[in-house]
């Protein structure tokens, strides 16, 4: 990097894609910009007004022009929207075996946890070369988590999660800012990326004190609500099955079926009534207001750890 | 457009300004054109509070520690700075200015249709600036213009609700302001005006009162639900009580992005009569000009969510919006392509209109140009939220909107005031303005890629170059605002008596005394022509 | 043109306002002027059902337990009244076509019983509400298992019907200006359309309401409760 950088660091496996795709549209840019002052300075200055009674010629416009810069700009346009929906798609879903840590904003801090239990403020330590993925929420107003480095941002929605990706290239330290207003201090809700050595990720890791990791934390939260009355590990109860739940297709009483991701975990923790799975009555109590972002967090943990599978739940 | 007039104009000695005299004869007055004068008086004094806010703004990001103001100040000033700017300055400054002077004039008529409802929608304007003049003083809003959810309806305990109040009312003055417009066009055209025969700037009005109707509407439903969630603590967008954030931000930008074509599109409309009046031609591809004016204000309706890229929306939903934006390409490139197209073989006279419509085009198509990256999928999700997005819509509200303001100002001002401006001051300004512009706002294009984002009080260190550059634009930037308004007010007294017509351009407008009477014609022009004929040679095909 | 104007401003001088070259182009205006305004209504009542919309599909079930708490025999009481009053509007309308003052004046007033009924019901329904404690804010109380979605539900059902009433308060003002103006004789055959162009506005605040009725009452009555 010069002393004068046009560009942050790429330290991501998309910041390189997306830089090529910026450059092409500085290029698109500058030519069409040089095109339009060329014109207007060489139009200026070549037609001045020589003779105060000077009356030009009209001109009344001409079809084959008109479709030519309409056309022409069109084509142009598409074929960026196409380039950068397919840059973007490509990256849109992080892979199967990606890292999972967990975001909670709060005025004015980003709180995270690593699935090992590990908890930072305004840091996030991540190994080079690993996919990681995050799954964000936020205790308050909405914030936006923005990583310039790895080109990735994404807004963090109170209420529901939002995840976002990425796979850090090169070791090194990185802006993460808060991009989405939030408040009095939002410029002070920023903190550091550490891209590590796998080694020293794993040092950094052990050194740290170690506490339980979030699933059993989870786990511990579960049976100190007393889930584990109607949610039996065995058979069913008066609720579903949790084993497997995660990332399958729940058939509700309604007859709709919808994919039991983080959000619906979310949901059906806090607003048990809101969607019931077919075959079960209302029964469960709502822990909305009861649970913290982060508890809530531990328990889709241990839930997710329960294993994944495809399945239809059929109910009892 | 040249006309046949039953008998010449008669020079009369009384005009609108001096038919009358007093205060009572301006704050009542049903004269379009006094009213227009009220709204250029009120429109200035909110452009010095909103500038006032923009220095605070610049000031404290010269250096990166946020050390000038504490940061719940800076947060008030650059909110006071945008709804300012863009409520009470940008949304009526060419409409409810020019555009109400003009339209009435132009189209040949006496009057807007509803004068009763035009001088009242200048004080909806101005009890609208009085809450948020009071929520101003009373210890400012904190919230950002855009008045995002949860923040706006529960978190902020800042003067939201006046704030709100306010705008919502000043919703309805731009609402009168088109429906009045969209009327007079329909119904009071002279004899023989036929829609192709409208000048551009009336067909710009058009399509601007359009949105106007339809959009603000959405936008006073969202504040209202706004103030009375936080009025009442009734769940509507807090997530808490079972409601949507994101919803505020569909329905907020579902009038807010069309909003920013009705402060682009009426300057579009100012470009039009300046470039062929001052290059003696007629507009290049008439149709195509008028046509997407139009486009623009129906695209605009549909690109809403390119402002949530990142919001968690669907990507589906993204990419529909992604492409949307980009069909928006095509009629702005129509008209700065038949702009410059205009030129070509004209007879062009370097006046200070000119200049501002030249500084218009480029300035515009830097602006336009860099919307394609904010537009774009895989760009935004870096650049959104970033200086890149501060960047580039100052170059189209400053550098289109104010630019084509600026350069309608002058063109018309010796009809105005019948004065004419010292024009040597004039084209310096013109060029200090485009100096101090560029140097404000390009460096933050840059600094947006880098990755700073908006609102920011203070900055990590290796911004600082960029953001004193910026700072420093900003001064000049500053300098050519304030020459205009002292030549300019110097000139109502001192200026030379303009005659009638000082640019020899075609129009209505320029066929009656400077200033007008009060009735504007004696009698009801008859059009027989096209508009923009300077001569009547036979067009000429390329 | 201007000939016609002269003769125009002989004969109504009091009507012809001095922008216009004719009254028919006055009225052309006007009746535009209502239309584009409606328009805008359209669009601000837009919103709300959007959002309305919006909410009602996340949360059904609460939407529907709130409605049933509402009084569908005072909503369709209601819906009668306004449909009634939209008939005696419209038989205005055509009295001052024909020019004859004293059924104008009859039915302008119908109109505004109507329009006051309406109002008093609604009160009456408001204050129901509030004694069973359903109005949003800290004290709502709603017995069942959807009690924050039938808060929501509450919201919408008093922002729609507030605005719809908010309205109608205007719509009454306008009428009892314009019965004042017939029974003074300010409307004749030949300028009978100011009539006309309230009346456009008296029919949209009803259309609004009978979309309102179904989408607030009647959600809850679907059979499957």
């Amino acid at each position: 990097m010069t002393d004068f950088p046009l560009l942050p660091e790429q330290a991501s496996t998309i910041a390189q894609s997306v830089d090529t795709l910026y450059w092409v549209l500085v290029a698109i840019s500058v030519f069409f910009t040089v095109l339009i002052f060329a014109l207007i300075f060489v139009f200026a200055i070549r037609y001045r007004r020589r003779r105060p009674d000077e009356i030009p010629r009209p001109i009344l416009g001409s079809l084959r022009l008109e479709l030519f810069w309409s056309i022409t700009p069109g084509i142009i346009a598409i074929a960026v929207f196409a380039y950068g929906t397919v840059v973007y798609f490509r990256n849109s879903a992080p892979p199967a075996d990606a890292m999972e840590m967990f975001v909670v904003g709060k005025q004015w801090m980003w709180k995270i946890q690593h699935p090992e239990g590990h908890r930072e403020i305004n840091e996030l330590h991540v190994p080079v070369g690993r996919p990681v993925k995050l799954v964000m929420t936020t205790e308050d107003v909405i914030h936006s988590f923005y990583i310039p480095a790895f080109r990735v941002k994404m807004d963090v929605v109170p209420g529901r999660y939002t995840t976002m990706w990425f796979q850090p290239t090169k070791v090194g330290k990185y802006h993460l800012f808060c991009a989405e207003y939030c408040g009095t201090e939002h410029s002070r809700m920023k903190g550091w990326v550490y891209v590590m050595e796998p080694v020293d990720y794993e040092n950094w890791l052990s050194g740290k004190a170690t506490t339980e990791t979030m699933a059993a934390a989870g786990e511990r939260l579960f049976q100190k609500l007393g889930c584990q009355s109607c949610h039996r590990a065995d058979a069913p109860g008066r609720g579903p099955v949790l084993a497997g739940v995660f990332g399958s297709t729940v058939v509700l009483a309604t007859g709709e079926k919808v994919v039991a991701d983080e959000s619906y975990l979310r949901e059906s923790i806090l607003r048990p009534q809101a969607k019931i799975v077919a075959g079960y009555r209302t029964l469960m109590p709502t822990f909305e207001g009861q649970l913290t972002e982060e508890q809530l967090l531990q328990l889709i943990a241990y839930i997710k750890s329960l294993g994944t599978r495809e399945r239809i739940d059929t109910g009892p | 457009m040249s006309t046949v007039l039953t008998a010449p104009p008669v020079e009369t000695k009384t005009n609108y300004l001096n038919e009358s005299y007093g205060i009572k004869s301006w704050l009542l007055t049903k004269d379009h054109k006094r009213i227009a004068l009220l709204y250029l008086a009120a429109i200035t004094f909110f452009f010095a509070v909103g500038g006032f806010f923009a220095v605070l703004i610049r000031l404290e990001l010269i250096t990166p520690a946020g050390d000038l103001m504490q940061p719940e100040t800076y947060n008030k000033a650059f909110t006071m700075h945008g709804v300012m700017m863009i409520f009470f300055f940008l949304i009526p400054a060419v409409p409810a200015v020019l555009g109400n002077f003009l339209v009435p004039m132009m189209i040949g008529a006496r009057d807007l249709a509803f004068p009763r409802i035009n001088l009242l929608s200048w004080y909806i304007y101005m009890v609208g600036g009085v809450f948020t003049l009071y929520a101003m003083v009373a210890g400012g809003v904190d919230t950002g213009w855009t008045f995002y959810t949860p923040y706006s309806s529960t978190y902020s305990n800042t003067q939201v609700m006046a704030t709100a109040i306010g705008i919502f009312i000043l919703g309805f003055s731009s609402i009168l302001t088109g429906l009045n417009f969209i009327v007079t066009i329909h119904k009071m055209r002279a004899p023989g005006l036929t829609w192709f025969r409208l000048p551009l700037f009336i067909w710009a009005h058009y399509a601007t009162s359009v949105i106007q109707i339809l959009g603000t509407p959405v936008v006073a439903i969202a504040i209202v639900l706004v103030g009375l969630e936080r009025a009442f603590r009734i769940g509507i967008f807090d997530p808490k009580l079972g409601g949507d954030p994101i919803l505020f931000q569909h329905l907020f930008w579902f009038y807010s992005h069309p909003a920013v074509y009705i402060m682009i599109l009426p300057s579009m409309g100012v470009i039009s009569e300046l470039v062929t009046c001052f290059s003696r031609k007629k507009i290049f591809g008439y149709g195509f000009v008028a046509m997407s004016s139009v486009a623009i204000a129906v695209l605009g309706f549909l690109v809403w969510g390119h402002h949530m890229f990142v919001s968690g929306q669907s990507v589906y939903a993204g990419m529909v919006f992604s492409i949307l934006s980009y069909l928006v390409a095509i009629p702005s490139a129509i008209k700065v392509f038949n702009w410059t197209a205009t030129l070509y073989r004209g007879s062009i006279s370097y006046q200070t209109p000119l200049l501002y419509a030249l500084g218009f085009i480029g300035l515009f198509t830097i602006g336009g140009l860099t919307g394609l990256f904010l537009a774009n999928l895989a760009v935004d999700v870096h650049l959104h939220d970033t200086y890149f997005v501060v960047g580039h819509f100052h170059y189209i509200m400053v550098g289109g909107a104010i630019m084509g303001y600026l350069g309608g100002l002058h063109f018309w001002w010796p009809k105005i005031t019948g004065r004419l401006y010292p024009e040597g001051w004039a084209r310096l300004s013109a060029l200090v303005l485009f100096v101090g512009f560029n140097l404000t706002f390009f460096p933050q294009f840059i600094l947006g890629y880098l990755g700073m984002p908006r609102r920011y009080h203070a900055y990590p260190e290796e911004f600082q170059v960029l953001n004193v550059m910026s700072s420093a634009g900003a001064s000049i930037l500053a300098v050519g605002y304030i020459i205009p308004m002292i030549y300019l007010i110097w000139s109502m007294r001192y200026g030379k008596p303009a005659p009638a017509n000082p640019w020899g351009a075609t129009g209505l407008e320029w066929q009656i005394p400077s200033p007008p009477p009060s009735y504007n014609f004696e009698k009801t022009p008859v059009v027989t022509e096209e508009p923009y004929v300077y001569s009547h040679e036979e067009a000429q095909v390329v | 043109m201007s000939e016609h104007t002269a003769v125009a401003a002989v004969e109504h001088p009091a009507v012809l306002q001095h922008q216009f070259d004719d009254l028919e182009q006055q009225m052309d205006a006007s009746t535009l002027g209502m239309w584009v305004f409606l328009l805008t209504e359209i669009m601000f009542f837009g919103g709300l059902f959007a959002a309305y919309t919006v909410y009602r599909a996340a949360y059904p079930e609460g939407f529907a337990a709130g409605s049933l708490r509402l009084d569908l025999m005072l909503g369709g009481l209601n819906t009668v009244v306004l449909i009634a009053s939209s008939l005696t509007m419209a038989l205005a309308v055509r009295a001052a076509q024909l020019g004859k003052r004293q059924d104008l004046v009859a039915f302008l007033s119908a109109t505004l019983g109507l329009g006051l009924v309406f109002l008093v019901v609604k009160v009456f329904e408001y204050h129901h509400k509030y004694v069973e404690r359903l109005i949003p804010g800290p004290n709502f109380f709603f017995d069942g298992p959807h009690a924050a979605q039938a808060h929501m539900m509450f919201c919408f059902y008093f922002a729609m019907t507030g605005m719809h009433a908010l309205h109608m308060v205007v719509g009454v003002g306008l009428l009892t200006y314009f019965i004042a103006k017939a029974r003074s004789g300010r409307y004749t055959a030949q300028y009978y359309w100011p009539v006309e162009v309230m009346g456009l506005y008296w029919h949209f605040v009803d259309i609004v309401w009978i979309f309102l009725f179904p989408l607030l009452y009647l959600i809850g009555h679907r059979g499957v409760h």
